[in-house]
């Protein structure tokens, strides 16, 4: 009995350790509920596939010469019947619940709108600002997002929280939470939506009072100092990155970026530029930015551009006017969502990505 | 099994035609089912080559598919080319492999054999059912022509609708493959009807003809529906009308409930003809009656019908309302009913048998490891809240692989084993085969158990880039996907041998009771010398 309690306890931790951090108020209840599936199942394992075989070798032909003639028996038929069948209805009833405190938000959430295009994440607050790829949220606060698509189908997932919500084009549809842990929490778009989809990727940012009050006052939040919560680890992602670019550059002398150009670069990869641009020659969904600047750009009706601050400027701003010929019309506007120091600092990066 | 050479009768289906023109014009069920089973493993193969070519590209987080070979040049596995590959693994293991595998190939050769008969009810419509999924698989792969096609196996609209041309083809090739299968249906639904020998009543019926018969009433009933769904498709495309795209005033949603309108019943069309040959399998090797036939028999209808209400399980976060989500989870669960009372009832055929480790018996004993993993994590899908979180990332990979491949191909696999000595009239390696069994039961464990763990932990589907975090698990994944490689060449290499070089097999080499083992390896061109008369169930295993 002991025993069978302290492997429950080890299966309940392990399972657990395979799980995301808990960082909502509803990921403690959803983890309650998976841990007693996994427990379940493991149970159910043991006793189909373990009574599987236990009879092949008991009843293996060298040994059991002879066999019994059994065709049925209700009594167990019933049992193997009634049982699961009230032990789903009491997963589906649990399974409901917590979906419940999942989907009905408080009414006195802060409410933030969510705007999802290929491929990045669009946030608006109520006080007219405008974030992407980073919603910034208080911390031990309901929030609720209002979301929906400019193009295809997209999904909102933030994998501490449990929460996941399709976000559709033409329609709202809204999710919420309520973060415990404040730290930059990982965003995945789980909706497959075209050749960026992997990197449709963002983080919830969630902040203390502190920092609530002083972000709710305008001010800048250093996001260097903020914890990563869980998934997500940049310094990861940043050693994973170097190792791809130094064996793409192998061979190249490399530039040591500083000032403008090191803050252009930053914001390009903040603000999804680089899910399809990219800077070192490769050809993703829109054309590359590598030697670009101060050459020739051929378009779409054959004519051709010199690509100087103002066509960078303009294809930023207004993307469709001027589209480089191999490339479709599909990027969305920047307008107003780059300040003009960005602007700034991206031109600069720009400039040194010389061929 | 008898280690003496046997004599095979002087002319059977295979030798009293020659010539190529012989098989491409033939009516007969038996060689169009060998038809259908090498052009089924044929696309398994193309399939398997795209599902490689996925694992290898997920070794490392970022791109890991770059390098240069001599006179064929760069190799590059960028984002837009991962998803043309996951789309054609989808499309070709879904319509051209798994749908037809174990009906349209084996079912075609076994089940009128089963039934005493001399050939299905219709014939010629089989040849040409053949037909048709032979042009819908050219009119669907024409695509790679046209830039191929990155809208995944799905075809979720508004996406769909401003992909690549080549997506008309892929979902005009899926119309036409449909047909095929609608057809094959109704011809076995006929057969078991009307062509049972004499004394084959409805309850003495073998339960792989119970599942064919639940398994064609669904293809009848729901393949319509996934024919009228990409024909919409295609002319929402063409003529613009507004059905399914958002800017012309259409529902994007409304695409989804229509294509799992079809497709979620399709899931039981994949498994249902698999569940039939373990039900076969099991007494067999174990020397006893199945357990609980009426409840096994029943169980393959309970299944079918449920099949039709639960489509919206697809769409707990699609944004469909509470009360949808309330009723579809809890009608789910009872999917999990009958398919238990299966899984139960195969355990409890095992108790007080005499049990041989044949290598079918093998596949079907791994069946039951493999499809009760993926039938306990179809429970966590099932439950509302747990699905949120899960949906869309490599959990749902890891269970639907569980069953298809884990049930359905193993169950084939098994299946193939099973019959082999009567569709060729060979015997192969036991010893060989048992080293590839083992190769592809660890194989698969290890490719796709990691999957569970990596989607739980929140790495969503259908995606190039990965964080670096999950990249152990996803090595050992695709390590894991290079032993079924090697697992599945093995089968290859030694059925061929068997084929060319085999002993010669018996007519009942596991002294079955069903008919198709009453008449000689292979069998006569109209299967019996004369027509049996059936006077027993097919599961009165007496010791």
């Amino acid at each position: 009995m002991l025993l069978k309690w302290l492997s429950f306890v080890w299966m309940s931790e392990a399972s657990a350790s395979t799980l995301p951090l808990q960082g909502s108020e509803v990921a403690r209840s959803w983890d309650q509920l998976y841990i007693f599936l996994v427990a379940l199942s493991v149970f159910f394992f043991i006793l189909v596939v373990g009574g599987m075989l236990y009879f092949a070798v008991k009843y293996r032909k060298s040994v059991s010469k002879t066999t019994e003639y059994i065709t049925d028996n209700h009594v167990i038929e019933a049992v193997w019947t009634v049982i699961p069948a009230i032990l789903l209805m009491v997963i589906f009833g649990w399974g409901y619940s917590v979906y419940v405190k999942m989907t009905q938000a408080p009414s006195d959430a802060y409410e933030v709108r969510v705007i999802g295009k290929q491929w990045l994440w669009q946030f608006q607050y109520d006080d007219g600002r405008t974030t992407i790829n980073e919603l910034y949220v208080p911390v031990n606060k309901p929030v609720k997002l209002i979301m929906t698509s400019e193009d295809v189908i997209h999904s909102f997932f933030i994998p501490n929280f449990r929460v996941k919500q399709d976000v559709v084009p033409q329609m709202y549809s809204s999710v919420w939470f309520q973060a415990t842990i404040p730290g930059k929490h990982q965003v995945f778009c789980t909706e497959y939506c075209g050749a960026s989809h992997s990197q449709m990727l963002a983080k919830v940012i969630v902040l203390d009072d502190q920092q609530w009050l002083s972000w709710r006052m305008g001010k800048k939040i250093d996001l260097n100092l903020l914890p990563t919560a869980g998934l997500g680890d940049e310094a990861l992602a940043a050693a994973v990155k170097k190792q791809d670019e130094e064996k793409a550059a192998s061979g190249k002398p490399t530039v040591q970026l500083t000032g403008l150009a090191a803050e252009g670069k930053a914001v390009m990869q903040a603000k999804g530029c680089i899910a399809c641009h990219s800077f070192d020659g490769a050809k993703l969904t829109g054309p590359t930015l590598k030697g670009v600047f101060g050459h020739d750009v051929e378009l779409l009706d054959g004519s051709k551009v010199l690509a100087d601050e103002n066509y960078i400027r303009e294809s930023i701003e207004n993307p469709t006017a001027k589209v480089v010929k191999g490339f479709s019309p599909i990027m969305p506007t920047f307008k107003g969502l780059v300040s003009e120091t960005e602007l700034n600092a991206v031109i600069a990066y720009i400039k040194t990505l010389k061929e | 099994m008898s280690s003496t050479a046997h004599a095979v009768p002087g002319t059977h289906y295979l030798n009293n035609e020659k010539g190529l023109m012989s098989w491409l014009k033939t009516l007969d069920h038996k060689r169009i089912g060998v038809m259908y089973l090498f052009t089924i493993l044929f696309f398994f193969f193309i399939g398997g080559l795209f599902a490689l070519g996925i694992r290898l590209e997920l070794m490392t987080p970022g791109q890991t598919i770059d390098f240069t070979l001599p006179l064929i040049g760069r190799i590059v596995m960028d984002a837009p080319t991962y998803n043309r590959f996951f789309t054609y693994h989808g499309a070709i293991m879904v319509f051209l492999v798994i749908i037809p595998s174990i009906p349209a190939a084996l079912g075609n050769f076994v089940l009128p054999m089963m039934l005493g008969a001399k050939d299905v009810a219709f014939p010629r419509l089989n040849l040409m059912s053949y037909y048709l999924y032979i042009l819908g698989a050219i009119v669907a792969l024409s695509s790679l022509l046209l830039h191929g096609v990155d809208t995944g196996w799905t075809f979720y609209t508004p996406y769909s609708i401003r992909a690549s041309t080549g997506t008309i083809m892929v979902v005009l090739g899926a119309f036409i493959a449909g047909f095929s299968s609608i057809l094959t249906g109704l011809n076995f639904i006929i057969t078991i009807h009307k062509l049972r020998a004499p004394g084959l009543s409805w309850s003495r019926l073998p339960l792989f003809c119970w599942a064919l018969y639940a398994t064609s009433i669904i293809q009848v009933l729901a393949t319509p529906v996934l024919a009228i769904t990409l024909l919409l498709l295609v002319a929402e495309r063409v003529l613009k009308i507004g059905i399914f795209d958002p800017a012309l005033g259409g529902d994007a949603v409304l695409f989804q409930h229509f294509f799992w309108f079809y497709s979620h019943p399709a899931v039981y069309i994949m498994i249902l003809p698999g569940l039939g040959v373990i039900s076969e399998i099991i007494p067999v090797f174990s020397r006893k009656p199945i357990f609980g036939y009426r409840a096994i028999a029943y169980s393959s209808f309970g299944i079918a019908l449920i099949a039709f209400i639960v489509w919206g399980h697809h769409l707990f976060v699609s944004g469909q309302s509470e009360m949808a989500n309330f009723i579809f989870s809890l009608l789910t669960m009872f999917v999990a009913v009958p398919t238990g009372i299966k899984v139960f009832s195969w355990v409890a055929t095992l108790y007080r048998g005499s049990i041989r480790f044949n290598v079918p018996m093998l596949y079907a004993l791994g069946f039951l490891e493999l499809f009760t993993i993926g039938g306990l994590t179809g429970v966590f899908l099932a439950t509302l809240s747990i699905d949120v979180h899960l949906t869309d990332t490599y959990f749902v990979i890891a269970h639907f692989h569980y069953v298809m491949v884990g049930g359905t191909l193993m169950a084939m696999t098994g299946g193939i084993h099973y019959w082999f000595p009567k569709m060729s009239g060979k015997m192969y390696s036991e010893k060989s085969a048992l080293w590839a069994f083992i190769l592809i039961l660890i194989g698969f464990n290890v490719t796709f158990f990691p999957q569970f763990i990596v989607g739980a932990q929140g790495m969503p589907r259908r995606y190039w880039y990965y964080l670096p975090e999950f990249t152990t698990l996803n090595q050992i994944s695709t390590v894991g996907s290079w032993f079924l490689l090697a697992g599945f060449v093995w089968v290859a290499v030694y059925l061929w041998k068997a084929i060319r070089s085999g002993e010669n097999a018996p007519g009942n080499p596991w002294e079955a009771l069903t008919l198709e083992w009453q008449s000689p390896s292979p069998p006569p061109l109209e299967n019996f010398v004369e027509t049996p008369t059936v006077t027993s169930w097919p599961y009165e295993y007496r010791s």
